[in-house]
C-alpha cells in the first residue's frame, strides 16, 4: 500500500521533470533563466511549506539560502570545486549543518516567536556577512561559471544547461518532499497543524517533527541558494536579508501547503510579475507585489494549490 | 570613562528605540498584530517631518518652531494614514492566524516602501535645523548633542505618559481590558472595533513620532523602514510581546548591546543586538515581562 504510492508519486515526479525539461527546449534564453531562478527560490519556499505543514512558518530562509550559496561560493572560488552538481550538494549540506545546532532550541518555539526567531538568525548572519572584509563585506564577490561532468559550459548554452539542472535537482527534491508530506512522519506534521497537544498525547514528539521539518528545509534553502549563485554568478549579504526571506514566505503562502507543484506555480508568477514590473515600472515593483500579496491572502487563504487540490477532494467525495 | 560613554549612548538609542516598540507593543497588545508596517510609519514620519521642517523655515519661523511641526507631522501621519491602513486593509484580515498577520503588514511593508519613494523620491533628506537648538553638553573629553539629551528626556515623557494613561484613566482602563480579552470586553459592553481603531492609531502616532524626532539625527533616505523594524522586533521581543515595560527594558538592553559593540567591536553591531536577544530568550522563552498563558487543548 505504502510503496505503491511512493511509487506513483515518483512515477509523477519523473513525468514532470521530463515535461519541464522538454519544455525547455523551446524556451527563449530570458525565459530560460527567469525559470531557473523561480525554480531554485521556489524550492526554498517549498522548504517553508514543509514547515507550514507543521503548523510554523520560517521568516529567516535566508539564512540557510546564504549559508548554502556562501559555502557553494567558497567551495568554488577556494577548494576549486566547479561540478555544479557537487556545488549544489555542498550547498545543501553546508545550510543543514549551519541550521543543525538551531533545531533544538527552535523546535520549543511556534507562531510568531518561532517566525521571529528564525528572523533574528537570518539577520545576525546578515550582520556577520556585511561586516566580514575578507569576504566582500556589502557588495559580496564574484563566482566563476560552473562545469558539468567535467565538461566547461559554453556562454551560449550555460542558461539552457543551469535550467536543466535546476529541473533535475529540484524534481527530484520536490518529489522526495511530496513522499516525506505522505508519509507517517508527514502526516504527523498536519495533525500538530492541527492539535499539537492531542499529538503529544498520542505518543509522537512534536519538537522532533518540528526540529526534522526545519532540518529539511535548511537542506532545501541551501540548494535553492547553490542554484541561485550558479545562475547569478555573484553573491552578496543580500541572501540572507530579511526582505529575501519575506519573499519566500510570500511564495510559501502564494502556493499554500496542500500542492508541492503550486510552489513553483506561485514561485513562477511572482519571478514573472517581479521582471515585467522592473521592466514597466521600475519604482513600483515592490508596491504591485505587496497587492498581490494582499489580494491572494484575502480571497485566496488556503493558496495557489487549492484550487486544484480541493476540487480534485469534492469530486473524490462525490464518487 | 568608556563605560560612561558606552552608557551615554546607549541610553540615547534606547530613547527613540523605545518610542518605536511602545508603539509596536501596544499595537499588538490590543490588536495581536505584529506590525512590520511600523517600521514604515516610523519612515513615513521621518519623511514627513524633514518636509514639515522644511515649510516652517521657508516660512520664515524660527528652527524653535521646527520642534512643533515635528510633532505635527506625526500626528499627520497618524490621522491620515492609520485610518487609510486600519479601515481599508487590516479591518479584512481580523482573526486570522497570527503569522498571516504578519505577512499582511510585510504587504503594506512593501507598498508604503514604494510608496514613500514615490512622493519623496530617492534623494536623502537632512533636518539640520532643530538639531542645535538645545545647543552642545560638553565634558572634559566629549562632547555631546543637547538634542540627544532632549530625546531621552522626551522618550521618558512618552513612557509616563503612556502608563499613566492606561492604568490611571478610564479609556486605558478599558484598552487594558481589551488587551487582557477582547472576547470578554466587547460581552462586557466595550466597543472593542473602535478600541481597535484608536489603539491603532496611537501606535502609528508614536511610531511617526520617533521617526520624525529621530530625524534630524539621520539621513532620511529608502531603506530606513526594514533596519528599524528589525531592531524594534528585537526589543519587542526581549520585553515580552504587548508589556510596556518589557519595551523599555527591551530597549536599553539592546541600547547598551548595541553602543558595548560599537565602542569594543564595531563588526558586530547587528549581531550584538541578537546575542542579547538570545540571551533574554534562553532564560525566558516568552520575553521578560509576558505573562503565563493557559494553553488550549
Amino acid at each position: 500500500m505504502m510503496d505503491e504510492s511512493i511509487i506513483k508519486t515518483s512515477r509523477m515526479g519523473a513525468l514532470l521533470i521530463a515535461l519541464f525539461l522538454l519544455v525547455g527546449l523551446v524556451m527563449p534564453k530570458w525565459l530560460l533563466f527567469l525559470s531557473t531562478m523561480a525554480l531554485s527560490h521556489g524550492i526554498v519556499s517549498l522548504g517553508i511549506v514543509i514547515l507550514m505543514r507543521g503548523g510554523v512558518v520560517s521568516f529567516g530562509q535566508g539564512f540557510v539560502f546564504a549559508a548554502g550559496g556562501y559555502a557553494t561560493a567558497l567551495a568554488s572560488n577556494h577548494l576549486g570545486v566547479t561540478d555544479a552538481l557537487l556545488m549544489v550538494l555542498i550547498g545543501g549540506f553546508a545550510a543543514t549543518l549551519c541550521a543543525l545546532p538551531f533545531a533544538p532550541l527552535l523546535s520549543r518555539y511556534r507562531g510568531i516567536f518561532f517566525a521571529m526567531l528564525t528572523l533574528a538568525i537570518s539577520m545576525v548572519l546578515y550582520g556577520i556577512l556585511v561586516k566580514t572584509q575578507t569576504l566582500g563585506g556589502s557588495d559580496g564577490f564574484n563566482v566563476s561559471r560552473p562545469t558539468l561532468f567535467g565538461q566547461e559550459i559554453a556562454t551560449e548554452e550555460s542558461n539552457w544547461l543551469l535550467y536543466n539542472l535546476a529541473v533535475v535537482v529540484v524534481g527530484v527534491l520536490a518529489t522526495l518532499a511530496r513522499i516525506y508530506a505522505d508519509s507517517v512522519r508527514g502526516l504527523v506534521s498536519m495533525a500538530i497543524r492541527e492539535n499539537e497537544l492531542r499529538v503529544e498525547y498520542l505518543g509522537a514528539s512534536v519538537s522532533n517533527t518540528i526540529g526534522t521539518n526545519f532540518i529539511i528545509a535548511a537542506f532545501m534553502g541551501g540548494v535553492g541558494g547553490a542554484l541561485t549563485l550558479m545562475s547569478l554568478g555573484h553573491i552578496d549579504p543580500n541572501f540572507s536579508y530579511w526582505t529575501t526571506s519575506g519573499e519566500f514566505v510570500f511564495v510559501a503562502i502564494l502556493a499554500g501547503h496542500h500542492s508541492m507543484l503550486a510552489v513553483f506555480v506561485g514561485s513562477f508568477v511572482v519571478e514573472i510579475v517581479r521582471s515585467f514590473s522592473n521592466l514597466y515600472f521600475p519604482n513600483t515593483w515592490q508596491l504591485a507585489m505587496g497587492l498581490f500579496l494582499l489580494v491572494v491572502i484575502r480571497f485566496l487563504p488556503r493558496g495557489l494549490g487549492s484550487l486544484w487540490i480541493d476540487r480534485n477532494r469534492n469530486k473524490g467525495g462525490e464518487q | 570613562m568608556l563605560a560612561l560613554t558606552i552608557l551615554i549612548d546607549g541610553i540615547i538609542y534606547a530613547s527613540w528605540l523605545f518610542i518605536v516598540a511602545l508603539g509596536l507593543t501596544l499595537v499588538f497588545g490590543v490588536l495581536k498584530i505584529l506590525n512590520i508596517a511600523h517600521g514604515s510609519f516610523y519612515a513615513v514620519g521621518a519623511y514627513t517631518a524633514a518636509s514639515f521642517v522644511a515649510w516652517s523655515v521657508s516660512l520664515g519661523f524660527s528652527p524653535a518652531w521646527s520642534l512643533l511641526a515635528m510633532v505635527l507631522a506625526a500626528v499627520a501621519v497618524a490621522l491620515l494614514l492609520a485610518p487609510v491602513v486600519e479601515k481599508g486593509v487590516l479591518r479584512f484580515f481580523y482573526g486570522r492566524d497570527e503569522v498571516v498577520l504578519v505577512l499582511v503588514t510585510y504587504a503594506l511593508f512593501l507598498i508604503l516602501e514604494d510608496a514613500t519613494k514615490l512622493v519623496w523620491g530617492p534623494i536623502p533628506y537632512y533636518v539640520s535645523e532643530p538639531y542645535m537648538l538645545f545647543g552642545l553638553v560638553e565634558t572634559k573629553t566629549m562632547s555631546y548633542v543637547g538634542y540627544d539629551f532632549t530625546l531621552i528626556a522626551f522618550a521618558i515623557v512618552c513612557g509616563l505618559g503612556v502608563w499613566w494613561g492606561l492604568n490611571k484613566t478610564r479609556t486605558g482602563k478599558i484598552v487594558l481590558a481589551v488587551i487582557h480579552s477582547n472576547e470578554i470586553a466587547s460581552s462586557m459592553g466595550i466597543n472593542v472595533t473602535r478600541v481597535c481603531t484608536w489603539a491603532f492609531m496611537f501606535g502609528v502616532f508614536l511610531a511617526a513620532l520617533a521617526g520624525a524626532m529621530t530625524s534630524p539625527m539621520i539621513s532620511v533616505q529608502p531603506g530606513l523602514a526594514s533596519g528599524v523594524v528589525i531592531v524594534s522586533f528585537a526589543v519587542v521581543i526581549i520585553g515580552g510581546l504587548g508589556s510596556i515595560q518589557g519595551a523599555a527594558i527591551g530597549a536599553v538592553i539592546v541600547g547598551l548591546a548595541r553602543a558595548l559593540a560599537v565602542h569594543t567591536w564595531p563588526a558586530a553591531e547587528l549581531f550584538s543586538i541578537y546575542v542579547a536577544m538570545a540571551i533574554v530568550l534562553m532564560f525566558r522563552p516568552e520575553g521578560l515581562f509576558q505573562r503565563v498563558q493557559a494553553r488550549k487543548i
